[in-house]
């Protein structure tokens, strides 16, 4: 009866609804393909790390020994017994730190310098030679001049990270400057804008999310870098310790701190990634 | 000068020619532009593709410099781009990091607040700035949007933006770069019919650039044909006498109309059909 129907919609729409729910229920495929292979893969490493550790005959420890040494350690990860007996906190820490003073120099020199390079096309041509020249040296190569000018090891160290973090920020900011729509520029000059303005409403922002590629970059080369720097001054951070446990023969440390730098450095690269995600706007991303 | 004269030869372009440097050697896409714009008058720019229409537009804008002759507004040699002379491009071209509203506040504020030195007159404060703005953004019917970003707003929204933007500095004219082109046919009319009634509303001088023969028909007062490039010139200067306010419907059977039309393809099909007649 039409009356029926349009006088008791609840009476017809629950029906609806629930032959709806029956049907799509809740997503077990896409959870299990979200789940299943991740931990597969780290099944398979597992896997392969007993096998090794069974034909090396202990000298690689296995899985489980190292995993109750991780939990001895990180239970007290904030131990000081001297300058060379530190815990595994206190040297994430200390690595971290080098990576912030010698990322952030390079941000304040870097950043700017791209800027210049973007906009000029005088000071493209003067640098680009340079910085083609400078880029594909590893920065250890650059360790002893940092040695022997800041007579220390950890300005050191600083300044290894100060030179392998910023290239990619000076190239991606000049490219960033150089791609700015020239429809954004026509726009600045018929609004006849200030050159201030020019710089905050239209320079900055369509630079940023280039800018942040190459902050992302750079922070990834830095952690990388940072371990190798450490090896050699030496002093307290991951790389030292990583280090000092092969001097120990310590090997279930050195496999925890591949896991600590790993982790680590996912998470900077993740915060990054959500940092730059939040300053991209639509039509940059496209 | 008389106002009279004044106004009858609002812009002035005299003897206009543009050639571009490029690796095989110089380019000429315009030569021997003569042309003027009374004041209040909608003139189209017409003609194929490739055959200089933008670069007229950017030359008048100010944005290029001709490499011979000159361009006068309102008796003043054009050497740069600048507020007097307003263009809508024709991507838009707002920022996609501003509100719809602060993309026409940054023109705004340009023109009429402090920083306004070259114009000589007296700065607004904040509130007459903003008042400026919205009275904008209600011109092209988008005070509702106001406060969205251009990725929110649909395109023919966006257009209607970039229109606003550039009513809102009381420009001498306003330059219009196939404003409509990245448009579908229905948005396209609808925004037609606003600009007429915008222009009749401000008395606006219009120099505009299009391809669709409708539009120019419907809006000119001026059509201007261009002959194909290289080395565009003036094909043809058609002046539409038809009364105003125009209705599309009202127009779409009226013989004069449809004359004028007729006058217009005739030329793009028939006599600028094929560059191997021209050159």
């Amino acid at each position: 009866m039409v009356s029926a129907v349009f006088h008791s919609p609840s009476a017809t729409a629950s029906p609806v609804v629930a032959r709806f729910d029956t049907r799509s229920g809740y997503d077990w495929n896409s959870l299990l393909m979200a789940v299943l292979p991740p931990v597969l893969g780290l099944l398979l490493m597992v896997l392969i790390w007993s096998m090794v550790s069974m034909a090396t005959a202990g000298s690689i420890p296995t899985p489980i020994d190292t995993a109750k040494q991780a939990i001895d350690i990180f239970s007290d990860p904030f131990y000081r017994k001297g300058p060379n007996d530190q815990g595994v906190g206190w040297n994430v820490l200390a690595s971290l730190q080098r990576v912030g003073l010698g990322f952030g120099l390079a941000a304040l020199v870097g950043i700017p310098a791209g800027f210049v390079i973007g906009r000029f096309e005088f000071m493209s041509r003067m640098f680009n030679p340079l910085i083609s020249l400078m880029r594909p040296v590893s920065p250890l190569a650059w360790l002893p001049i940092g040695l022997l000018v800041f007579k220390g090891a950890h300005p050191a160290a600083i300044w290894t990270i100060f030179i392998c973090s910023i290239w990619p920020m000076i190239i991606n900011t000049a490219v960033g400057v150089q791609r700015v729509p020239q429809d954004y520029m026509n726009v600045a000059r018929v609004l006849n804008l200030s050159e201030w303005k020019i710089v905050t409403k239209i320079l900055f922002p369509s630079v940023l999310p280039y800018m942040l590629t190459g902050v992302r970059l750079a922070v990834g080369t830095a952690w990388l870098v940072i371990v190798a720097a450490e090896m050699l001054t030496g002093g307290v951070g991951i790389g030292f310790w990583v280090w000092d446990e092969w001097n120990n023969l310590n090997v279930k440390n050195i496999i925890i701190a591949i896991f600590v730098i790993g982790i680590v450095g996912l998470l900077l690269e993740y915060a990054l990634i959500k940092i730059a995600s939040a300053f991209t706007y639509e039509e940059v991303k496209s | 000068m008389s106002t009279e004269t004044l106004n009858a030869k609002f812009i002035e372009i005299d003897g206009v020619a543009q050639t571009f440097k490029t690796k095989q050697g110089s380019f000429s896409a315009l030569r021997d532009i003569n042309l003027t714009v009374a004041k209040g008058e909608f003139v189209t720019l017409i003609g194929h593709s490739g055959c200089g229409k933008s670069t007229l537009l950017n030359l008048i804008a100010g944005l290029t410099i001709p490499t011979q002759g000159h361009l006068l507004c309102a008796n003043r040699e054009i050497a740069g781009p600048g507020p007097e002379r307003a263009v809508v491009f024709q991507n838009h071209s707002l920022l996609p990091w501003l509100t719809c509203f602060e993309n026409v506040y940054l023109g705004v504020e340009r023109v009429f607040g402090a920083a306004s030195k070259s114009t000589g007159a007296a700065s607004e404060n904040k509130t007459q700035l903003m008042a400026r703005t919205d009275a904008a953004l209600a011109l092209v019917g988008l005070t509702a949007a106001a406060h969205k970003r251009p990725g929110e707003i649909s395109g023919g929204m966006k257009q209607r933006v970039g229109i606003a933007r550039a009513l809102a500095m009381e420009p001498k004219v306003l330059l219009m770069d196939e404003p409509f082109g990245a448009l579908d046919a229905l948005t396209r009319a609808k925004l037609q019919d606003e600009l007429l009634d915008i222009v009749a509303r401000t008395q606006s001088t219009v120099v505009m650039v299009t391809h669709d023969v409708d539009e120019a028909v419907l809006l000119s007062d001026k059509i201007v044909m261009l002959t194909n490039g290289p080395g565009a010139t003036l094909g043809e200067v058609l002046q539409v006498d038809l009364p105003r306010p125009r209705s599309r419907v009202a127009l779409a059977d009226s013989p004069a109309y449809l004359g004028y039309r007729k006058a217009v393809i005739d030329f793009l099909y028939t006599r600028q059909a094929h560059v191997e007649k021209v050159a």
